[in-house]
């Protein structure tokens, strides 16, 4: 199930058997069963699956906010306990979550002052940012003058200057507007090329999955179970122009089918109209896409 | 331009009020009211003019316990707030019984505060303090814990310390709260440190209320009383002020809301 790490190097980041628990009205619910994977140091992992499949609960449990009920999270080699975790990876969620009260640079600089960076070291370091991320003259702005793209790379700032080698991305563009999210995307693989991170990223989006990952990992419904692993070998730097291309194609319904969107035609159109890039990626079931089962896990 | 539309706001209401004492004035000289009854709005105008230096004399004392009052509450409503947030069994123990505490009428404890305190400016002021209390200390508390759940998991999952989170999310969260907490208070406060004086006082609006009314000074009881609604009209502003300065950013926020 595990692909081996690219490079000799200790993996970044290591999951191993990781199941997890939660309890709900009294009920006890298995949200992920037997997780493994690594990511190498500067590799690119999306993580993909229906909703209810315990994606976002597994960030939660790698950033040490969900305890895990069984197996090790491994850091550099290290395996660590889920408080032990607290601090050590970089978290990005769907909701920008940025302070009203503090101004764009103030909340750019955040996890700085968390770790103890002092609050003028800190914005300096912020603001140093600001043009490479598109906001230059916005450091004092407050949150809600922002728009909802200028606001997420406030957070995405944050995120890169709290300087962790592990970037967790949850949905991170999930809560934007198609053209917003297309270009954001374009945006983050760009700034990814330039300083690479180990990076999971948790998406429903196919295209965005192998847009931007080295590979991408496919969840089961509940419990999560992983149930495919797709390669993406694009080189970089990446561009859109890949969408177009046939090996995206196949990728994809590679993927499509590994989240059983094969199975029943309308549910495929659904997911796919919800998208920007329909228009540029007609995605047919053509016969004769190749599919190779043998990834498929029970 | 918003300057502009402030100005119209006041405009139509001070249209009415002045309307309102037009009528008053000439229904009162028409029917031929007796003074004592109800003086003419221009009699009011008028003590305002003869007995200013009294009139001022017991503000100055009636404000002096508002504020030394509604800052009893304001320290202790706001601490009290902390602790019951940050103790289980300080919010079991407390908060119930805070909250229980207002079926009692504060004012009522006034000849109470006699019997202790005498008539000096003591008894007031707790009197004041223990009517702006309960909103400050239950809009702490529920300010405290209005801190977004996920920005606060957010913090945590950068290895933040309790007393940071704290620090950067619950105060600046509670900080909103705190201010309209404040706001009622004030007005609370203003009523309280009146009615104190009422009970036993050898000075404040609520002394000379009750010797002009004695006296049939009608229209000097009524001095007091537009004296005690400036007061509680600019003491609401002042802290209004305040908490503009003190939170810049709700500006954009919730302009209309306020």
């Amino acid at each position: 199930m595990t692909l081996p790490p690219s490079s000799t190097q200790v993996p970044q980041l290591e999951l191993r058997d990781v199941s997890a628990r939660y309890v709900e009205r009294g009920e006890t619910l298995l949200a992920l069963s037997d997780i493994s994977f690594q990511i190498a140091d500067g590799e690119f992992v999306a993580l993909i699956g229906p909703s209810g499949s315990g994606k976002s609960t597994l960030l939660d449990i790698v950033s040490g906010l969900f305890p895990e009920s069984k197996g090790t999270v491994s850091f550099a080699g290290q395996p660590l306990s889920f408080e032990e975790r607290l601090g050590g990876s970089a978290y990005m969620r769907q909701r920008d979550l940025l302070l009203p009260w503090r101004s764009a640079l103030d909340n750019a600089a955040l996890a700085l002052e968390i770790h103890g960076v002092p609050r003028r070291d800190a914005r300096t370091r912020a603001a140093a940012r600001f043009p490479s991320f598109g906001l230059a003259g916005f450091e004092d702005a407050w949150p809600s003058q922002l728009s909802g793209g200028m606001r997420q790379r406030v957070a995405f700032l944050r995120t890169m200057l709290a300087d962790r080698p592990i970037l967790l991305l949850d949905e991170p563009f999930g809560a934007l507007d198609a053209l917003n999210r297309v270009a954001l995307q374009a945006w983050l693989i760009e700034i990814w090329e330039s300083e690479r991170r180990s990076v999971l990223l948790v998406t429903h989006d196919i295209d965005e999955a192998i847009f931007l990952a080295d590979r991408v990992i496919v969840l089961s419904s509940r419990p999560g179970r992983i149930v495919h692993v797709e390669p993406i070998s694009f080189p970089h730097p990446r561009h859109r122009s890949l969408l177009a291309t046939e090996e995206f194609f196949w990728r994809r319904s590679r993927l499509a089918e590994a989240l059983g969107l094969l199975d029943e035609p309308e549910e495929q159109e659904d997911s796919h109209s919800t998208r920007a890039d329909t228009r540029s990626a007609p995605m047919g079931r053509a016969p004769g896409v190749p599919y190779d089962s043998g990834e498929m896990a029970s | 331009m918003s300057r502009d539309r402030s100005f119209l706001h006041w405009l139509w209401p001070a249209f009415l009020l002045l309307g309102l004492l037009g009528i008053w004035e000439v229904a009162v000289r028409l029917d031929d009211t007796p003074r004592w009854m109800l003086p003419p709005p221009s009699a009011i105008a008028q003590s305002f003019r003869a007995d200013w230096r009294l009139l001022l004399e017991h503000t100055r004392v009636t404000l002096l316990e508002v504020i030394l009052g509604f800052g009893l509450a304001l320290v202790a409503g706001v601490l009290t707030g902390v602790a019951i947030d940050s103790s289980i069994v300080l919010r079991r123990a407390i908060y119930p019984l805070i909250i229980a505490s207002q079926t009692i009428p504060m004012v009522a404890l006034a000849p109470l505060m006699l019997i202790w305190f005498g008539y000096g400016l003591m008894p007031k002021i707790l009197i004041t303090a223990l009517i702006g209390f309960f909103p400050i200390a239950v809009n702490t508390v529920d300010g405290l814990r209005s801190g977004d759940r996920e920005i606060l998991a957010l913090l945590r999952s950068m290895g933040s310390s309790g007393g940071q989170r704290f620090r950067i999310v619950r105060v600046p969260a509670a900080l909103p709260l705190i201010f309209s907490g404040a706001r009622i208070a004030i007005t609370f406060c203003v009523i309280g440190a009146v009615f104190a004086e009422l009970v036993g006082a050898s000075a404040g609006l609520g002394y000379l209320m009750e010797r002009s009314a004695a006296q049939f000074q009608t229209a000097r009881v009524f001095a007091c009383i537009v004296i005690l609604a400036i007061m509680g009209i600019g003491l609401f502003s002042l802290i209004a002020i305040i908490e503009r300065l003190a939170l810049p950013w709700r500006r954009f926020h919730t302009e209309s809301s306020e």
